[in-house]
């Protein structure tokens, strides 16, 4: 297995309390594997994402354990996991478009990156210009600054600077929420292309874009208020879903060709709960129409077919 | 490419079962997440009063003011009055000792500390009226009005204030504190107005501006019940820094003797003092208790708002 | 009901104006009364400007905008007071459109000057009815601030003022890109249900998914110019423009997978002063003439 997680567990402070951002996340990643990770704003995704790679100072790492490569990863320092960011574990982050820093020429910024981890530059740069031209981009946009180019053109910057090293584990995330259909699609192939190629081993791609991830993902991650709802390959998760917030949410998903006229498609009503003080029992207890008595103690995560995980007492039955 | 068939697949759960939660889910009511939450007054105070900037810088201001209020009743001295025994060390008749030419230094002191806030009030107050009302005109109608006001304020800021000041205040041979005020006031409102320019710009980009328009405000109504209550506290705290800076302004004034020599501030008095060569003859009382008089106040105003920034802006805040 | 004919807009930039932006090129489309018409376009397109010169935000450079037959697009003062009674809109970022420091509920008393004559008793009747036209519940939504709502209950109080007002138009930009996929879907069909009712919206939205679910007919934009225009089946079902068939295999669809053999990318038009001509390849399908003499 390339990347073992074991009931992760990660809070944030603040000052009305800890956010149960993400709570006791167990799943499995195997090498070569893109793992879709989905689920709606506030589920913990981005939350579950950062703390492999530790991130965010406001994370407070309660429990868990991270393997990768059969290495445990030293998630609950920061320092220790300088060692690993960028060289094992690498990120992607939101907004990678701002990720450059607007008065650096990108060679500067990839420079000052591979020499932090100790790298040469210039024995790598002749990998760097490989890769930039293999995105379609010429090697010559190491001598501009970030703001001469576009935002397409930043976005698959920072891909390649984020995968130079070919880490093991890559985190994209949210990485095509904020372009154009044409670019979504674009970046989305360079994303298997990546992995592909071999630049990168496993993928965990963060998105509340479930159409996006049938198509680039090997399996799909859901997530519900911090918890883990299905993991099922792409395909299952789409056309044979079991958890019923995984069915409510694709029946509300509208493709084209499907009308309102025709067929009226229906949300899920209520919200999430807060993740401040989270409900006992199964998260999405409030708004699941198949809830009932047993759903007040948390069902587990168990593996209802090979390959195929649910988290929910209905589905188990 | 036709793309009509459907292609849902057949993953919707019963019928009922789906209605059944929705009419059970509209009325669940929405509890409240962890948002970034507007500071409310309440939060406001609690957050002010654990501040020890905010609370150390107000207790030396109010205690100034409470000075410059009482102060002149406790003593029977007019502080102009050369009534007294000449260069007197403090005692109990002379409270903060006597000048070369015996006036009492303590009547000095605290009518001082009343034209200090004399002319930090008011040309605190004209710096702010002049510098808030350009701000919010040039950044909000933008186009030709913004550029023409801000070539004023440009203009009025490059000016070397303090040598213009010192030239109309030789010329006009400023009478009263409350020429020296409006003069101050009319010279400092720039950086003010430059401030609250760009706040403006980034408020007007926000949505609800285009909401109250939508619903009939003009521009007047959308900066005065949208924009200017959304920066109440940066409007609060330019004024703090005006008041501090008038303050100061006036007693650089003062103290080059330009300021008005009919009555006594506490710039003035450092003027008479050193000109009396008190630092030679070692009246420390004389200098230095107007000297900490202007440091407690602009120092305790400007420290009063490092702590109100860090009120109203949380992430500044140490967690 | 709502008619643009040639409409352009330019941007002034540079210092003093010196350059010439065009966002709104020659644009022409028609809106009629319950009818959902979708502008269709990636960002850049001019979608979000057609918008705001139809709320009367922004100034029209050329062209005309007809709202029931009276010229529109240069109102101002008491004229453009009256056609908001009429037209109203709804933006992307339900928290940006609320004044963070005044309760939610604000946005419905602000549109109270419409109504000079009404009392207290009959105002909160017309409040309860505006927010059950869009599900919503007086008791969870009125006295709270924004931050207490969710995006969605947000977009629905915005729905309710403009219904309060009983307008004929909606523009609705974007306005559920910024929520939840289960919250969606609702309010796009509180849209339906409310075009049934006679109400005409202009949606505006770079999802092409959204637009064929819910409009009757779809202007697709690139650049400000129309490319192609049409009833929404006819645009979706057979695509000629090659910047929309591609925009069409770009989706990411549920159940299939991208077609490798489609084109990813499409030529730009070269500038030109005149607008592109839109020719009629069938009743009620337009596409722009470059698209069709240079289609396969």
């Amino acid at each position: 297995m390339s990347l073992r997680v074991d009931d992760l567990t990660v809070y944030y402070r603040s000052l009305r309390g800890d956010v149960k951002a993400v709570d006791g996340a167990t799943f499995a990643i195997r090498d070569g594997e893109i793992m879709g990770l989905a689920g709606e704003s506030g589920c913990g995704k981005s939350s579950l994402g950062k703390s492999l790679i530790r991130m965010d100072a406001r994370m407070k790492h309660m429990r868990g354990r991270v393997e990768l490569d059969g290495q445990e990863l030293p998630i609950a320092d920061d320092a220790k996991m300088n060692a690993f960011r960028f060289r094992r574990v690498s990120i992607v982050p939101q907004y990678s478009m701002s990720a450059l820093t607007p008065t650096r020429k990108v060679g500067t910024v990839a420079r000052e990156l591979l020499e932090s981890r100790g790298e040469g530059f210039d024995e790598v740069r002749p990998e760097l210009r490989r890769r930039l031209e293999l995105v379609g981009l010429s090697a010559d946009v190491l001598d501009r600054y970030p703001i001469e180019l576009s935002g397409g053109m930043k976005q698959r910057t920072v891909m390649v600077l984020s995968t130079l090293l070919d880490p093991s584990l890559l985190i994209a995330d949210e990485i095509t929420s904020a372009l154009d259909v044409s670019s979504q699609r674009a970046v989305g192939e360079l994303l298997v292309e990546f992995r592909d190629r071999g630049f990168v081993k496993s993928m965990i791609v963060i998105t509340h874009d479930l159409a996006i991830l049938y198509q680039i993902a090997d399996t799909i991650l859901v997530m519900y208020a911090g918890k883990l709802a299905e993991k099922a390959p792409a395909e299952t998760i789409v056309g044979a879903p079991r958890h019923p917030y995984t069915r409510l949410l694709i029946s509300s998903l509208p493709e084209v060709g499907v009308r309102f006229d025709e067929t009226r498609l229906a949300g899920i009503p209520g919200k999430p709960p807060s993740l401040l003080s989270p409900p006992t029992g199964c998260r999405f207890r409030d708004r699941c129409p198949l809830a009932f008595a047993k759903c007040e103690e948390e069902p587990p995560f168990i593996e209802l077919e090979p390959g195929h995980e649910v988290a929910c007492w209905k589905a188990a039955a | 490419m036709p793309l009509t068939e459907p292609t849902q697949s057949g993953v919707a759960l019963p019928a009922e079962a789906v209605a059944d939660a929705a009419r059970s889910g509209a009325q669940t009511a929405p509890a409240p997440g962890v948002p970034a939450a507007p500071r409310l007054h309440s939060e406001l105070f609690y957050f002010a009063f654990r501040n020890w900037k905010f609370v150390l810088g107000s207790a030396v201001v109010l205690a100034c003011v409470a000075i410059a209020i009482v102060g002149p009743w406790l003593t029977d001295h007019p502080p102009l009055a050369f009534d007294g025994p000449t260069d007197q060390p403090p005692s109990s008749e002379y409270w903060f000792g006597t000048t070369s030419y015996g006036q009492d230094v303590y009547s000095q002191f605290v009518h001082g500390l009343r034209a200090a806030f004399l002319v930090g009030g008011l040309g605190g107050g004209i710096a702010w009226v002049l510098g808030v009302g350009v701000g919010f005109t040039a950044g909000y109608r933008g186009g030709w009005i913004d550029d023409v006001l801000n070539m004023l304020t440009n203009v009025v800021l490059v000016i070397p204030t303090l040598a213009i000041l010192i030239i109309v205040a030789a010329y006009l041979q400023v009478q009263s504190y409350t020429t020296e005020a409006v003069i101050i006031g009319l010279t400092s409102w720039p950086w003010a107005a430059r401030a609250v320019r760009s706040q403006t710009f980034s408020l007007k980009t926000r949505e609800f501006v285009e909401v109250a328009r939508l619903s009939g405000r003009s521009t007047r109504q959308v900066i005065a019940t949208e924009l200017a209550p959304n920066m109440s506290s940066y409007l609060l705290m330019t004024f703090i820094l005006l008041f501090g800076g008038a303050i100061l302004i006036g007693a650089s004034l003062d103290f080059l003797g330009l300021g008005p020599s009919e009555s006594i501030s506490l710039g003035l008095m450092m003027n008479n003092a050193f000109l009396a060569s008190a630092l030679l003859l070692g009246s420390w009382w004389w200098f230095l208790p107007p000297g900490l008089g202007i440091v407690a106040i602009v120092g305790g105003l400007y420290v009063m708002n490092v702590g109100l920034d860090e009120v109203f802006n949380p992430k500044l805040r140490e967690l | 009901m709502l008619s643009l004919d040639g409409v352009s807009k330019v941007y002034k930039v540079g210092t003093f104006g010196g350059k010439r932006l065009r966002a709104v090129h020659g644009v022409s489309f028609d809106v009629a009364p319950g009818e959902v018409v979708s502008l269709i376009g990636e960002s850049g397109s001019g979608k979000s400007t057609i918008g705001r010169m139809v709320l009367g935000l922004s100034r029209v450079t050329e062209g005309t905008i007809t709202f029931d037959g009276q010229d529109v697009s240069r109102l101002e003062r008491h004229r453009l007071h009256a056609y908001y009674g009429d037209v109203q809109g709804v933006f992307q970022d339900p928290f940006s459109s609320y004044n963070p420091i005044f309760k939610a509920d604000r946005v419905l008393t602000l549109v109270k000057g419409f109504f000079p004559g009404v009392g207290r008793r009959e105002w909160e009747d017309k409040v309860e009815a505006a927010l059950h036209a869009v599900r919503l519940d007086p008791g969870t939504c009125l006295g709270k601030y924004p931050h207490q709502l969710s995006g969605g209950q947000l977009q629905r109080l915005l729905v309710a003022r403009a219904l309060l007002l009983d307008i004929k138009l909606l523009v609705a930009d974007e306005i559920i890109s910024m929520l939840d996929a289960s919250t969606r879907i609702d309010v796009l069909n509180l849209l339906g249900d409310l075009k049934a009712r006679g109400l005409g919206v202009l949606f505006i939205t770079h999802d092409l998914s959204l637009g064929n679910y819910i409009s009757d007919r779809t202007v697709i934009l690139r650049h400000g110019e129309i490319d192609e225009a049409g009833a929404t089946t006819k645009v979706f079902g057979n695509p000629l423009h090659p910047y929309t068939r591609m925009l069409v295999s770009s989706v990411p669809q549920l159940h299939t997978k991208w077609d490798s053999a489609a084109p990813k990318t499409v030529a730009a038009l070269p500038e030109s002063d005149a607008a592109a001509r839109l020719v009629e390849v069938e009743p009620d399908h337009l596409v722009a003439a470059a698209g069709v003499e240079g289609g396969p």
